[in-house]
């Protein structure tokens, strides 16, 4: 893949160097940052490997590992929880038959938790790639997975965001 | 600015204006302020804000004004130019006050970046958004887009001789990065490790150079101070706490939500007369279920009891009762609601926050949350023996650590055991 595109995007800064993840990440279909993407920003920041996997390890938003084209974000922070984000993430396991932080056969859906996404008022919520969803109960989750699924089919290998 | 009774600055356009739309925002008075600072000293500026006694709206709550002095006056020949930084790393348990208003007001913050900017003689600024707000950073980015277009942003705005440039930056999901020096590390492009504090970015901040950084409300506030000056500023909120405050109210009531308000205003008054009281039950009746606890400020905040529903939120007479004002977030909890869970809670929260660099938090974020899983094991009323351990845990970490993350824990359960006790 050639990440050049991206990299002229940005000064040769090290302070560029989160943005240049983030974007990326969004060009793999696989929401990652490949060894060989690493390579290429530290060459073009003329920096170390271990300066750039450092960040991508230590930001929960980057993923040094393949994950699925949907990365379902859901919010455990206190107000969630108090409103069932502990039930909703048990639906989704089962619904989707993984465990947290795996990601499913068809390369769908990688779930994870997220702390307070912000949006208390309408809890329990969660995300899924850039869009929020409130309010979500476990009938909602049905709906949302399926309208994501057919969503991704009519896209192809395009990402919907 | 004043909506039936509700007095209102950060969200003065909030619902009533495209907040696409520049054109609305100077339909609504917006950047008259930039046009009488403009017109200004500096100085006169930094004064202005010092007097209206407005303090920082993101948690800790410190005079903005003197922020802005000091920046302005740092001399460091080698350190090149100042910055300004917006921290728009809104993370706080139970916070969404910086998103209501860059979603529905971005321009204010703006105006906000501009005049403190020229007030500190600075020529860039960056906005750090977090990665997950994605309307806020559309929003923001339009706002910045449109400023430039119509030269409110770059060269010479307003044909005098202030220039600023604006750059939108994205967190990552780390919610150390909303504390101000870890912010500046990860806009340096690290990892988001905090600083040791002396020097404050004032006068060693961004890149080394004096920064003046500022939280998305407190930087809302700004055009309001300029235009009608510190004394009307003074008439809103209390003589110690002056102003208004965005509080979101979340949990066990009937009508979740964000409201400004004056401070002052007590607890009681944001839940039955903002949000519709607590949560009605099966039966639908107004105030079915009784008020039990609130944690002010977040996971870094304090959990208080009904003791607390007529004090004035304020950043002193908080203070007087043990507790803190923070981000404004209001956490409720009903009489449903075992507050042994909440606290579990908020220190997986950190546990799951703390960077590692300290080992004393490091270490302690993990026992606290072994000891908060042996706490709701235990029957209630028999609790605060092991709270109390808890709360002496918390105390090496805090005066141990080396930032704000590593002291945060000590709030909740102090108040805990303050407000509850053997109770709890």
């Amino acid at each position: 893949m050639d990440y050049s595109t991206i990299l002229h995007k940005y000064a040769p800064l090290r302070e560029n160097l989160l943005m240049i993840l983030h974007d990326v990440q969004k060009s793999e279909p696989r929401n990652y940052v490949s060894p060989a993407a690493v390579e290429a920003v530290a060459a073009y920041l003329n920096t170390t490997l271990a300066a750039v996997y450092g960040v991508v390890g230590y930001y929960s938003m980057l993923s040094g590992e393949p994950r699925g084209r949907h990365i379902i974000r859901v919010c455990h922070s206190p107000v969630c929880r108090m409103n069932g984000s502990f039930d909703l993430l048990e639906e989704l396991q089962r619904q989707l038959g993984i465990t947290l932080g795996e990601t499913t056969n068809d390369g769908e859906f990688t779930l994870e938790t997220s702390e307070c996404l912000g949006n208390c008022h309408h809890a329990p919520s969660l995300m899924i790639n850039e869009v929020l969803y409130s309010s979500v109960s476990r009938k909602l989750l049905k709906d949302i997975l399926t309208r994501n699924r057919e969503h991704a089919k009519k896209a192809g290998e395009v990402r919907d965001v | 600015m004043s909506n039936g009774g509700q007095v209102l600055i950060a969200l003065e356009n909030a619902g009533r204006i495209n907040p696409g739309s520049l054109q609305e925002y100077e339909q609504a008075g917006g950047f008259q302020a930039l046009h009488r600072a403009l017109g200004r000293k500096p100085e006169e500026i930094f004064q202005e804000v010092i007097d209206s006694g407005l303090q920082g709206r993101g948690g800790a709550g410190f005079p903005t004004g003197v922020k802005e002095k000091l920046t302005e006056e740092s001399i460091c020949g080698a350190c090149g130019p100042k910055y300004v930084v917006c921290n728009a790393d809104e993370g706080e348990p139970g916070t969404f006050k910086d998103r209501a208003i860059m979603e529905r007001d971005p321009h204010k913050v703006i105006e906000g970046i501009l005049i403190s900017a020229y007030a500190i003689g600075s020529e860039k600024a960056y906005i750090y958004i977090r990665g997950e707000y994605i309307e806020s950073i559309r929003r923001m980015r339009t706002a910045v887009e449109n400023c430039y277009s119509t030269g409110y942003l770059g060269k010479r705005i307003l044909d005098t001789d202030f220039s600023l440039e604006i750059e939108i930056r994205l967190g990552a999901g780390s919610y150390l990065c909303g504390e101000e020096l870890t912010l500046l590390e990860s806009l340096e492009g690290k990892r988001g490790y905090p600083r040791i504090k002396p020097p404050f970015p004032a006068e060693h901040g961004l890149f080394g150079a004096p920064t003046l950084i500022n939280n998305v409300e407190t930087f809302a506030h700004i055009p309001f101070v300029v235009q009608h000056g510190a004394a009307e500023y003074r008439k809103l909120g209390m003589p110690d706490s002056p102003g208004t405050k965005i509080f979101t109210v979340s949990g066990d009531v009937e009508h979740p939500g964000f409201h400004e308000v004056e401070l002052g205003t007590t607890l009681r008054q944001l839940i039955d007369g903002k949000c519709g009281g607590m949560r009605s039950g099966a039966n639908h009746g107004r105030n079915t279920h009784k008020f039990q606890a609130a944690l002010i400020g977040g996971a870094a905040g304090s959990l208080v009891s009904e003791e607390l529903l007529d004090t004035p939120l304020g950043y002193k007479s908080l203070k007087e009762h043990g507790a803190v004002l923070g981000s404004g977030a209001l956490i409720v909890f009903d009489e449903t609601r075992d507050l042994a869970e909440q606290l579990l809670a908020v220190m997986e929260f950190f546990r799951h926050e703390s960077c590692g660099k300290c080992i004393p938090c490091r270490i302690g974020t993990s026992l606290l949350v072994k000891m908060g899983e042996q706490l709701t094991a235990r029957p209630q009323g028999k609790r605060g023996e092991l709270l109390s351990e808890m709360t002496r845990e918390a105390e090496y970490m805090d005066r141990t650590s080396l930032c704000p993350l590593g002291k945060s824990p000590i709030l909740s359960l102090k108040s805990a055991e303050r407000f509850f006790g053997a109770a709890l």
